[in-house]
């Protein structure tokens, strides 16, 4: 089949659409991107963080978001340069030093920074941690730009159209494939997809800068702080079983708190927005491509929809293009977990 | 010392390691765990999970495929207000008149404020609640929940997630020793299998945790290991441990033995 073009209709313009269709872009296909919103990248990925951080995430996920999130990372800054690799910081409240030595137990790529390391990399941080974790490896990117790279580079192509303003369902014209991506909204597709509330917020202030995402530990509510640029920093961001996309006082309260307690001077920064989606996410919380004739599903990224879709993009174009089966994210039988 | 059946409002369970769902990697950790501990009661949290709401509902419908009873709590909530609104909608969701009562008073060290603790439980008994309050070691207040229609009480440990296992041994045994008949569970703060083990061999009837299973490196074995050493601490309680004394007592009787020590002729 490779070689010549199908008529392939991906359903979503979220990061996992755009990477799926650019794959099949490059592969010479033809695709049309189907998406409810007015531009790409509006949904879940809109109010995602940004941080490619496989190793920190390696402190609860399975091995496979390593393995696959190292991808992503080569990914962002190669094929769509839209991340600067500059390493994550962990630092943890004194009170909290526990929670830091078991964040240094379950992961791996970090060194240990002591108060002058610590100033050394954030100036802006000195003094105020004396004992942190450094995973060098690590990347961040901004989630808006980066859609609007990858949009931008499938524009180019003339195979590639896309149709905005348009639920999936008002799309009934024939195609050789159809690569579901919407995230939640595939729910009525996928039994055993859920939501998982996360909110966010932009502060805005000129009085600090951070080079990179800084991750602070705290036994119920871990927060971390992604530079954006321009004085604009994202705060990030609750995890709560929870389909309802309301920003709550109590998460605003909890993150603020976390970014006063980084750095007082977000005390004075402006609250530039606040945000809440929900992420896509089977029980296991691992992605899934699953596969029903011609029609295929790319969901369940979860925390890791930057870090994860590169991977899972190139995956599921190998499967539209050339049958491949990848048993890490596929059913034997996809029947098999319809049931719930 | 029999091995009395462990009955919590009239149901009796085998398992005595009850457990929280929160803080799991993922709900397939979560119940994994579940079934290697071979507990029979979880906890979950409603207050955020709810948003006024059934929005939790995906999360819920997982816990209620474990096949487990369900005791939801009212973990996050600060009045009695709250708590006394969080059980009711934890009713209607779970179907079920159990609920495990928090009432949190302090943010450092997540204390129960045991005045609004007792009279949520006073009210939530009164509405045909069976209340399971999350308290401190105090006896006054313990009794004070069974005077307000407690029927099993749940002491901490130490405070939640703190690992610290139990901090104040003694006012634990001086509430077993004062509430025979009541079931008590330790529940909050136990780190590693050791400390439930030590809850269990001061008589205590049951353990509730969390945070030590969910955020261990291998939560699924660790969840084995704490079902195994709450069952080594009720069998050794049952089996009545050896009161320590203060002078070595020889497990071998020294008549008989050669006479290595005879002092020398000079």
């Amino acid at each position: 089949m490779a070689g010549s073009s199908q008529k392939i209709r991906v359903l979503g313009a979220g990061v996992v659409g755009l990477a799926v269709a650019y794959e099949l872009a490059r592969a010479g296909q033809s695709v049309e991107i189907v998406e409810r919103a007015a531009g790409p990248g509006l949904g879940c990925s809109y109010f995602a963080g940004g941080m490619l951080a496989p190793w920190c995430e390696d402190e609860g996920a399975a091995p496979l978001v390593l393995e696959w999130g190292r991808e992503g990372i080569e990914y962002w800054t190669n094929t769509v340069p839209a991340a600067e690799v500059n390493g994550t910081l962990v630092v943890a409240p004194p009170r909290d030093r526990p929670d830091l030595i078991r964040f240094s137990r379950v992961t791996s790529g970090f060194v240990q920074l002591d108060p002058a390391g610590v100033a050394e990399r954030e100036p802006d941080l000195a003094g105020r941690f004396d004992a942190a974790l450094f995973f060098a490896g690590e990347a961040h990117l901004d989630p808006r730009r980066a859609t609007s790279m990858l949009a931008a580079h499938l524009r180019e192509f003339a195979t590639v159209c896309f149709r905005f303003d348009t639920a999936a369902e008002a799309v009934t014209e024939p195609a050789d494939w159809i690569i579901d991506c919407r995230g939640f909204a595939a729910r009525d597709r996928l039994a055993d997809l859920r939501g998982v509330k996360g909110e966010m917020l932009i502060l805005a202030t000129r009085e600090i800068s951070l080079a990179r995402p800084v991750r602070l530990l705290h036994p119920r509510h871990p927060v971390y702080v992604v530079p954006r640029g321009d004085g604009r920093f994202m705060v990030g961001a609750t995890v709560i079983e929870n389909e309802n996309r309301r920003v709550t006082a109590r998460s605003m309260l909890e993150l603020l708190s976390a970014a006063y307690a980084l750095h007082p001077a977000f005390g004075e920064a402006e609250i530039v927005e606040t945000g809440a989606d929900l992420r896509p996410a089977f029980p296991d919380n691992l992605p899934r491509i699953r596969r029903v004739g011609r029609v295929l599903d790319v969901n369940g990224l979860y925390r890791h929809g930057f870090l994860l879709a590169p991977a899972l993009a190139r995956r599921a174009a190998a499967v539209v293009l050339r049958d491949a089966y990848f048993p890490e994210v596929m059913d034997a039988d996809p029947g098999q977990r319809q049931r719930a | 010392m029999d091995n009395a059946p462990f009955t919590l409002y009239g149901t009796t369970l085998a398992a005595r390691l009850l457990l929280g769902t929160a803080q799991y990697s993922s709900p397939a950790v979560l119940a994994a765990a579940i079934k290697a501990s071979g507990t029979e009661v979880v906890t979950v949290s409603l207050r955020r999970e709810a948003g006024g709401n059934r929005a939790g509902e995906s999360f819920w419908s997982l816990i209620r495929e474990l096949g487990v009873k369900v005791l939801p709590n009212t973990a996050g909530c600060r009045s009695v207000k709250e708590a006394v609104t969080t059980a009711q909608m934890a009713r209607e969701i779970f179907a079920t008149s159990w609920v495990k009562l928090e009432v949190i008073a302090d943010d450092d060290l997540l204390q129960p404020d045991v005045f609004g603790l007792v009279e949520a439980a006073a009210i939530l008994s009164h509405d045909g609640f069976q209340v399971f309050p999350y308290t401190s070691e105090d006896l006054v207040v313990a009794e004070r929940l069974i005077g307000a229609g407690c029927e099993v009480l749940m002491p901490w440990g130490a405070p939640i997630g703190s690992g610290r296992g139990l901090n104040n041994a003694f006012a634990l045994q001086a509430l077993r020793k004062r509430f025979p008949a009541v079931p008590l569970i330790v529940d909050a703060g136990i780190g590693t299998p050791a400390h439930a083990a030590a809850a269990m061999e001061l008589g205590y009837d049951g353990v509730l945790l969390n945070t030590a299973v969910a955020k261990a490196g291998d939560p699924v074995a660790m969840a084995r290991a704490f079902a195994l050493a709450v069952e080594a601490g009720r069998v050794a309680y049952c089996a009545e441990p050896i009161p320590p004394r203060d002078m070595a007592e020889p497990s071998t009787p020294q008549l008989g033995r050669a006479f290595v020590e005879l002092p020398r002729r000079a």
